[in-house]
């Protein structure tokens, strides 16, 4: 009897397939992204049972780290930059053309005014240090986070025609007198309504 | 698929040009993909955070004076959160003279009986039954969310529910707060306060600690 021979076959295999799925998910990853912001402190929020998602668009977030520095962040790059026009007026100091774009860039708000500009000559990296060690002054004697905040709410006003959402994200170890300045500074202005940020947790069983 | 089956015999034929093999080798493709996913995944945030929502009483002097009468009338609860994730807390009014008036509650689940979670669901029993029926409803599709959401309002805010002022510390932490104003939100508590520690709030938390002493030494004075 003869030997049956196998037939030899191919070991490459038809990728064609497969590239058809990873470019379908590809495709489906590049939409539905949106980046997680850059924050210059690292805040883990606490956990909490409730399911309110923050809004996408206009909103306001304060972000207070450990030792109480305040950092702010605006999403939209129009209001950002109007409210820093008039925050400037106010101050009586005035950028250049190349320090405004940098400060749209920059997604933080988090310096002394008044050290702004300086700090905007800065290219993004340094920048991106520095902001560590300061954070927006919001103590009684120089209080420009309220300045910023009241600026925001109004220019927001004027340019979406929506009140602004105010949220607010903290690590869970802050010492609560640093977030109670952050909230009455926020009453003193009359802004009454925020939102903290948590991440979620599950309800307890049987709630 | 990339394969194009060009025929070609054993042999070329002679006089037809020689076709080449037009089959793409789509490895490297795949790699470049699953690469790029690999960081979409990673750089994206899917899941938006959470929030909580709180409103806060306006800086207004008179209206905070009034509420305070109004409250302090009622059966309320007030937590003092302090140090060391710990809870004190008395029922209706201040008692200054007995120390043991105020009891220190931790932020454990409902198993625990110490935890503020057992104290508040036997605090608001009623809310709390109520609110597990209307889920109960929810979850069999018996009613419609708005329906849910509009009812447990209700519940929330009927007149003999349970009020609860929070008063954190200046050494309470922001945790401390959110699990606080968690609390409330498992318990199915409508009313509720963040109010600012006061002097008799600080006293009578160091009265406990110190097992009356502070009494004791304003008597013999």
């Amino acid at each position: 009897m003869p030997k049956v021979k196998g037939k030899r076959q191919s070991t490459l295999i038809d990728m064609t397939a497969m590239s058809d799925v990873t470019v379908l998910l590809l495709t489906f990853f590049i939409l539905t992204a949106n980046f997680i912001p850059k924050e210059p402190v690292q805040l883990s929020t606490p956990a909490s049972v409730s399911e309110i998602k923050i809004p996408e668009s206009n909103r306001l977030m304060i972000l207070i780290d450990p030792t109480g520095k305040v950092y702010l962040n605006l999403d939209r790059p129009a209001t950002k930059l109007e409210v820093l026009k008039r925050v400037a007026k106010d101050y009586n100091i005035t950028f250049t053309e190349k320090q405004l774009k940098s400060f749209v860039n920059q997604p933080n708000i988090g310096i002394d005014i008044r050290l702004l500009p300086k700090f905007l000559d800065m290219d993004g990296e340094d920048q991106d240090k520095a902001l560590k060690q300061y954070g927006v002054p919001a103590d009684s004697t120089n209080n420009q986070l309220k300045t910023w905040v009241v600026n925001a709410v109004a220019v927001n006003k004027e340019l979406v025609g929506e009140d602004i959402t105010i949220a607010i994200k903290s690590d869970r170890t802050t010492p609560y007198p640093k977030v109670k300045n952050v909230l009455s500074t926020l009453q003193d202005i009359k802004q009454n309504r925020y939102n903290l940020i948590t991440s979620l947790e599950g309800m307890p069983p049987g709630f | 698929m990339a394969e194009v089956n060009t025929g070609g015999g054993d042999k070329p034929k002679k006089g037809k040009p020689h076709k080449k093999e037009t089959r793409v080798d789509f490895t490297p493709m795949v790699d470049m993909n699953m690469l790029l996913i690999t960081f979409f995944m990673l750089c994206t945030s899917m899941s938006k955070p959470q929030t909580m929502e709180i409103v806060m009483p306006t800086k207004d002097k008179n209206l905070t004076e009034q509420e305070k009468n109004k409250v302090k009338d009622t059966n309320a609860i007030t937590l003092i959160l302090g140090a060391d994730d710990k809870v004190y807390y008395y029922l209706g009014k201040p008692n200054y003279k007995d120390y043991s008036s105020t009891k220190v509650a931790n932020y454990g689940g409902a198993e625990d009986k110490n935890s503020l979670r057992s104290l508040l669901l036997e605090r608001n029993k009623v809310g709390v039954a109520q609110v597990q029926k209307l889920k109960q409803l929810k979850y069999k599709k018996q009613i419609s969310d708005a329906d849910f959401t509009k009812q447990v309002a209700e519940i929330k805010d009927s007149k003999d529910g349970q009020v609860v002022i929070i008063k954190p510390t200046d050494e309470s932490t922001y945790m401390n707060l959110i699990d606080a104003l968690d609390e409330m939100q498992i318990c199915s508590i409508g009313k509720y306060a963040i109010v600012d520690v006061e002097a008799g709030d600080k006293y009578l938390v160091e009265n406990l600690q110190k097992q009356g002493a502070l009494t004791k030494a304003s008597d013999i004075k």
